[in-house]
């Protein structure tokens, strides 16, 4: 085992081994026209861990990542086929509510995308949307998803200010509570401090180690560190197929796969 | 590869050149500067013919020559309301028929409309702002008045007749078709095609992140374009809007053709009425003396005003929010 692996070992706590199946997927292949951009994915995401989607550029994890909440059906070229399971259902087919079920995955993206309006309706957005609040309901749950954001002790005096006028890492962290504000099953991120300075990287990193304790997370990222840090399951992609999938530590201390080891020791990527 | 670059860089001529104070720069130098004074100079001279040609209708008429409706050639008197109240209903209905208009085409043409049917449409959309305007009125007068007489003007006014306010707004006394109205609507088709894709262009330089983001919270199209895309846009959208508007204001030839060129102020958009640009375009052939110094005063009126809508329009586009 090379010096780097050993750099890199994983200091997210240990998976949980009893954690229910949150998303189970099977068979899924993915169609860009006509370019197969998924092969043949199996795997299983679990309940309140955090899964890692590693590999490099154009591997597939974010298109794996956009499966789940259907946001590739905004584009009537792309097609999924398979089985992605939550709560019994398989999500990727035609007779699913795709409005609703984006309301319980969330997703946050690589770049902060704050609505044109204050910090307080950007929180409260998903929530006007899918239940009937009153005003003090919506109040507390919108100081709740700030709060567990990090964010409300930097807000909480301008809540009416536009979402805009706050800093890169304030405004992700706004988005992050805007998804957590609908209270979703799952958070997925599309490696959601790529724009971001280490500080404010930090502390979306020290956030997402947080949400663990409620939601079920996966994360794309382009960085192993990041992976090692915040994870408890890990997996591998190539070339649109899954290399390796399993316990974050497994897979950068002894991963079965050579192409895994390379890609985790910095040999390719 | 590395030994062959480095020697071909050692045996490269290095060309010096002089700064040459006598070559074609100081020319093409002056030559542009010279081009873009001659503007400036034109606009400057526009301004002052017009307002100098306008200044004794000011001075005899005063303020009346804004507020009195009487425009009698043969008197003299000149009072400009009923073209001045006429170029801004006209242009008011143009924008009220239009705008929604413009604004569905462009949000149809970026969100909704499958990519096969996106490019014959957005083509047709910018084909027709290169329509000119005398086609508009032709077709406005040989195709579009008679059946808005026939099939709107009679029917509505057998209908409204005697009501209270409705019945004196669009109650024509002479359903010929021509009228404020037909006019407006004739601007409005000018128009779509302009703001629409102005904003159509707007809409698209909204990133794709901002609408999967808001459609990823659960939104369905609507709601993501009422409540993110059309913000996000704003003031862009606005603008575009009143660079529309300053083309309504200014029309001539079309609504000269339909709008029935009447002197009267008449409080129903169904009579025939005329604009500034319409009253300059059919009486300036045979304007003489005071007469021609009121129209060039109505011109002045019609400047000044197409003017601060395009400063007010210039300002909210280029406040295009970044993102």
């Amino acid at each position: 085992m090379s010096q780097m692996a050993v750099q890199d070992a994983p200091s997210a706590a240990a998976p949980n081994k009893d954690a229910q199946v949150c998303i189970g997927v099977k068979n899924l292949d993915f169609y860009y026209g006509g370019f197969h951009a998924l092969k043949n994915i199996n795997m299983n995401f679990f309940d309140r861990q955090v899964t890692a989607m590693i590999g490099p550029s154009g591997c597939g994890k974010s298109t794996l990542l956009r499966v789940f909440n259907r946001i590739y059906s905004l584009y009537p070229e792309q097609r999924a086929t398979g089985e992605v399971m939550l709560d019994g259902r398989n999500i990727i087919s035609d007779n699913v509510d795709i409005n609703e079920l984006r309301a319980r995955i969330g997703m946050v993206f690589q770049k902060p995308t704050p609505f044109p309006m204050s910090i307080y309706d950007n929180c409260a957005f998903g929530m006007r949307l899918y239940e009937k609040l009153s005003k003090s309901e919506l109040d507390d749950r919108v100081e709740q998803a700030l709060r567990k954001a990090a964010l409300w002790d930097e807000v909480k005096d301008k809540l009416k200010q536009s979402g805009m006028g706050l800093s890169g890492g304030q405004q992700q962290r706004m988005c992050i509570a805007r998804t957590i504000a609908q209270q979703p099953d799952v958070i997925l991120f599309d490696e959601p401090t790529s724009a971001l300075d280490p500080i404010s990287t930090g502390k979306i990193e020290e956030l997402i180690e947080e949400l663990r304790a409620d939601f079920s997370i996966v994360i794309v990222t382009h960085n192993m560190q990041q992976a090692a840090r915040i994870s408890q399951y890990t997996a591998f992609m190539y070339l649109g197929e899954l290399i390796e999938f399993g316990p974050t530590t497994k897979i950068f201390m002894e991963p079965q796969q050579k192409r895994t080891l390379d890609y985790v020791t910095g040999r390719f990527g | 590869m590395v030994a062959v670059y480095e020697r071909s860089y050692q045996n490269a001529t290095k060309v010096t050149r002089k700064a040459n104070p006598f070559g074609f720069d100081p020319i093409f130098a002056a030559l542009s500067k010279a081009a873009a004074i001659t503007v400036l100079v034109l606009l400057a001279g526009i301004m002052a013919s017009m307002i100098y040609g306008g200044w004794p209708a000011f001075r005899e008429f005063g303020l009346g020559f804004l507020t009195g409706t009487q425009w009698d050639t043969m008197n003299d008197k000149y009072g400009g309301l009923p073209a001045i109240v006429g170029t801004l209903s006209t242009a008011l209905i143009a924008m009220v028929i239009g705008v929604p208009l413009s604004i569905g085409t462009a949000i149809y043409l970026t969100q909704l409309a499958p990519a096969w049917f996106k490019r014959p449409v957005g083509t047709a959309v910018e084909l027709l702002a290169a329509v000119p305007s005398i086609i508009y009125g032709m077709w406005g007068l040989f195709v579009f008045v008679p059946l808005f007489a026939a099939y709107f003007q009679v029917p509505v006014s057998q209908v409204v007749e005697g009501m209270p306010i409705v019945g004196t707004i669009l109650y024509a006394r002479s359903p010929s078709g021509l009228g404020i109205l037909s006019a407006g609507i004739i601007l409005a088709f000018m128009i779509v095609p302009f703001i629409a894709s102005l904003t159509r262009d707007m809409l698209d330089q909204i990133p794709t992140v901002l609408r999967e983001s808001a459609y990823g919270v659960g939104c369905t199209t609507w709601e993501v374009v009422r409540h993110v895309l059309l913000p996000q846009a704003g003031v862009s959208i606005v603008g575009a809007i009143m660079l529309g508007l300053g083309r309504a204001l200014g029309e001539t030839m079309a609504v000269t053709f339909v709008i029935g060129n009447a002197n009267r102020l008449s409080p129903s958009i169904m009579d025939p009425g005329s604009t500034i640009a319409s009253r300059i375009a059919s009486e300036f052939n045979e304007a003489l003396g005071m007469q021609m110094n009121a129209l060039i005063g109505l011109g002045c009126v019609l400047f000044f005003v197409t003017f601060v809508v395009l400063v007010i329009a210039r300002i909210l586009v280029s406040r295009v929010k970044q993102y």
